[in-house]
């Protein structure tokens, strides 16, 4: 344990700063719990209103495109069935994709929340999808049939 | 089939070495095969750089890595490590690695762990994401992995026989800002590293690596095939030290330069596939290695089952 005590004697700034990011570290994660437990009250679907206007106004270029949209499908499979569920209706860990709130919503607000992700709550940003496979998930997204507010498949 | 008839199976038509690094291997990944459920991994072909996408969270990935190096003085060696990476959450990744590698003509040792920490430093995607990288290392001067090369790291630390690397070993800090962007299906990413010996004596040593890759078709296809283009990434990294506090610099360090692969399966393996070159007389000459991966989808669901936590 030699090198336990050079490192307590000679390297004080440096431990310190390891003391340091850990509190940070700490005090950050409690501060997602905390948001987390909010978020049960506020809107699942806030993020897509939170789509700046220029995104928001983004036209999908494979829009109607059944070809796009069973290609966006094998995507969702692969990526997004883990959270949102087989029939996108939604499980613990994220929303369902069937509410009128996503499907009403633009596609470039939709896309803008794939390739942003909400880090906040868990679900992490998917620009390393490349952009047109994005969209033929959103061509995806959009060919589902909507479900009025309140009601989903998987809950 | 049974798990040891899986890894005796395996092991049998293997050397010895071989035999002794792949059959823990071969173990640990089939019976996460059995317990979890899985979905596609999208993983990057670089085997040093970093870019800023992070573990899925809740997800486990476990991954092989081997390194076949030449050695102008000294045997050749095959190093390689097993590596468990966890997501925490959308922005923290925290990952376990084990080291070991074989000199031929000597012995295998098992060479020291690494846990290292990725944080998102941006909640947002921006034109550069920048991604804060800690590691603490506990690895012997045997370590051949070269995951990382830093400060005068050169070929000729490698030629001593084992039993004298061995004996000495190094607690390490090792810092990286991980920079990345993805333009139109490009991903550029560059990685400064300064790395500590936690003993007072030694330097702070600096090194880089930097990254670029591209996938050979940016829209997927909707049938599911497993030599689909879109299944493939494409790229090259490059790779050096550049000196320590006391003398900066490019004078006695080694750079690489390696063009890399990766294919993501459909039934959930990635592989990845890197030839390095040595850029100048202080590196090794030639770097071949490969790895294999698998993700693990929901495994904090089923570690909370095991022990009777609400998932």
């Amino acid at each position: 344990m030699k090198w336990f005590a050079n490192l307590l004697r000679y390297h004080r700034p440096l431990w310190m700063l390891g003391i340091g990011c850990l509190l940070c570290c700490a005090s950050t994660g409690l501060a997602q719990k905390d948001k987390s437990a909010e978020s049960t009250e506020s809107p699942l679907y806030g993020p897509l209103a939170q789509a700046p206007r220029k995104a928001r106004a983004r036209t999908n270029p494979f829009e109607g495109n059944a070809q796009e949209a069973e290609a966006g499908g094998k995507l969702f499979e692969q990526h997004c069935v883990e959270c949102h569920g087989t029939k996108a209706g939604g499980t613990k860990h994220g929303p369902s994709l069937l509410q009128e709130n996503v499907q009403q919503a633009t596609p470039g607000a939709v896309f803008w929340v794939i390739t942003n992700g909400v880090v906040r709550r868990g679900m992490p940003v998917w620009s390393k999808l490349p952009e047109e496979q994005r969209w033929q998930i959103v061509t995806f997204v959009k060919s589902l049939t909507a479900h009025p507010v309140g009601s989903t498949e998987n809950h | 089939m049974s798990a040891r008839m899986f890894s005796g199976f395996l092991g049998a038509r293997l050397p010895a070495f071989a035999r002794h690094s792949l059959r823990p291997l071969a173990l640990v990944f089939f019976f996460l095969a059995l317990s979890f459920r899985s979905s596609l991994a999208q993983e990057s072909p670089y085997f040093v750089t970093y870019d800023h996408y992070l573990e899925e969270p809740g997800n486990l990935e476990v991954e092989y890595f081997s390194t076949f190096g030449t050695q102008r003085v000294g045997n050749d060696f095959h190093a390689f490590w097993l590596e468990f990476e966890y997501g925490a959450t959308a922005w923290w990744t925290s990952e376990l690695y084990l080291d070991g590698q074989t000199t031929f003509g000597d012995s295998t040792v098992f060479t020291g762990f690494r846990l290292e920490n990725r944080f998102r430093l941006l909640q947002r995607e921006h034109f550069i994401n920048p991604v804060l990288y800690v590691e603490y290392e506990q690895i012997s001067d045997a370590d051949k992995i070269l995951k990382e090369v830093e400060g005068h790291d050169v070929e000729a630390d490698f030629a001593e026989p084992n039993s004298s690397l061995r004996a000495a070993h190094s607690h390490e800090l090792e810092l990286k800002l991980l920079l990345s962007s993805t333009f139109k299906g490009w991903n550029v990413a560059v990685n400064p590293i300064a790395t500590k010996n936690l003993l007072p004596s030694e330097p702070w040593e600096f090194g880089y690596a930097l990254g670029i890759s591209h996938p050979l078709a940016l829209k997927a296809s909707p049938k599911h095939c497993a030599f689909c283009r879109e299944n493939f990434i494409a790229g090259v990294e490059m790779y050096g030290g550049l000196g320590d506090v006391q003398s900066p610099g490019l004078h006695d360090t080694s750079h690489y330069i390696a063009p890399a692969i990766a294919w993501n399966l459909p039934s959930d393996w990635t592989l990845r596939l890197s030839s390095g070159f040595g850029l100048n007389d202080n590196s090794h000459r030639f770097l071949l290695r490969w790895g294999v991966s698998r993700e693990f989808s929901g495994f904090r669901d089923l570690v909370r089952n095991w022990f009777g936590g609400r998932s």
